[in-house]
């Protein structure tokens, strides 16, 4: 190192040693002129972000609940459910979807639980009129390209969990086995990713079921 | 004119005689992770020559005002910065293709690649010639990620750019779309690329001879 140092010194008698103040100061100006660039780009897209996020979360709920047209936030404390406003969300809150004219119609549940890379989400309707699953949808998952993210791009295994009943707990068997009412056929190749799925749904169903209020005691809509 | 064919040497040599992947074999983490499919690929080389291209720029421009000690560390937050704006642009404009990427656009900061060009080409050449370099460069890596994803995914899925290829009697590959496949096709891809290198040179030594030889009998 100081070999090649020395050389350098040599060859080109012109450069001298820069004081060390020279070189902090060319590290502190790159790195003021980068922290401002970043901030500016942080501040330019950080409203589309976080409308691309709440868009996400809206047409979720709306998929996984069939005709609702209004939906509002519920958030679970002091053991009760109550209507919320604010942005953002968190593990304690559901959602409940409402018919045009306001009246309820199910729950839209979220459930979180590790799958074989990383933590999945899920958000699923749940009628308690009838104690079926209405439909399944992937808020978020990082699970193999091509094989376990099926579980969001395999229709027909989003599919199985439109109208499943979710009175005894849902399982997933191989592919073809199914023979029972509650039972998934798991995605051949993602079998690890599919029993993710549905342990996450059994999870956080049970979580909920308890929290729910009883039937015609649900939260009304808040229009403003 | 003669600053002109060279600037455009210097392109046109990223694509093929100096391929970054092919050649260097540099930048194989994003090369490896990112190539499941060829919508994947396209746009992983769409930000590597965003941030190549703009790291060129600047370090090119300011290299009498980069002390030699630090230059590293400067490269470094330059083509972090670069990457950072990258990284929200696509998660405001694109955000599906960012859930895909996600973890992966952050580490082009860490793309050997890109640093390499500065280090090696950018810190010593005028502006011109180091953007014409980093679009080379770029352009050369973003065919071989291409070439690579393509394969992966025609194989590993039967489909390109996501449209069904063979119908619902081909069964994929399932390997290729798992690392190992990744592997195996660049193993085959840098095979297939210096036979035909070796080929190509052969062909043209063996041009050059009779040419020679045909120059001496007409000299005769």
């Amino acid at each position: 190192m100081t070999d090649k140092q020395d050389n350098i010194k040599t060859s080109s008698i012109t450069t001298e040693e820069p004081s060390s103040s020279r070189l902090i100061f060319s590290m502190a100006v790159a790195g003021f002129i980068s922290g401002i660039i970043i901030i500016a780009i942080y501040m330019l897209t950080f409203d589309t972000i976080k409308e691309n996020k709440a868009r996400e979360l809206r047409e979720a709920v709306f998929k996984v609940l069939p005709e609702v047209s209004f939906m509002q936030k519920l958030h679970f404390m002091d053991n009760k459910l109550g209507v919320v406003k604010a942005e953002g969300m968190d593990d304690e809150m559901i959602f409940a979807g409402y018919d045009k004219q306001g009246k309820f119609i199910g729950y839209a549940i979220q459930g979180k639980g590790p799958g074989f890379q990383d933590t999945i989400h899920v958000l699923f309707g749940y009628l308690s009129s009838n104690q079926n699953i209405t439909g399944m949808e992937i808020l978020d998952s990082r699970e193999t390209p091509g094989l376990g993210d099926k579980i969001f791009k395999d229709m027909d295994f989003v599919g199985e969990f439109i109208n499943l009943p979710i009175s005894k707990e849902i399982k997933a068997v191989k592919k073809g086995k199914k023979t029972q009412e509650n039972e998934i056929d798991a995605i051949t190749g993602a079998t690890i990713s599919s029993k993710a799925v549905v342990r996450i749904i059994n999870i956080a169903f049970n979580k909920w079921s308890s929290r729910l209020p009883q039937q015609g005691n649900e939260p009304l809509l808040d229009k403003n | 004119m003669a600053t002109d064919t060279s600037a455009y040497e210097e392109m046109i040599k990223g694509l093929w005689r100096d391929n970054p992947v092919f050649v260097q074999v540099l930048g194989m983490c994003p090369m490896l992770a990112v190539t499941n499919s060829a919508i994947n690929a396209v746009v992983m080389g769409l930000a590597t020559f965003f941030v190549l291209v703009g790291s060129s720029f600047l370090v090119s421009s300011f290299k009498q005002w980069i002390p030699k000690q630090v230059r590293i560390s400067l490269y470094i937050i330059i083509i972090a910065t670069f990457v950072t704006v990258v990284d929200y642009s696509l998660l405001a404009l694109l955000p599906t293709i960012h859930k895909e990427l996600g973890a992966f656009i952050p580490l082009i900061v860490a793309n050997c690649m890109i640093l390499g060009r500065q280090e090696a080409f950018a810190s010593k050449h005028n502006v011109k010639y180091a953007v014409m370099d980093a679009v080379g460069m770029s352009a050369g890596f973003m065919i071989a990620l291409f070439a690579l994803g393509s394969v992966r995914e025609i194989l590993g899925v039967g489909a390109f750019f996501g449209i069904d290829l063979f119908g619902a009697n081909f069964e994929p590959w399932v390997i290729m779309i798992l690392p190992p496949g990744g592997f195996l096709t660049l193993g085959l891809l840098l095979l297939f690329f210096n036979w035909f290198t070796e080929r190509r040179r052969e062909f043209l030594l063996k041009v050059a001879e009779s040419s020679r030889v045909a120059y001496v009998d007409g000299d005769k």
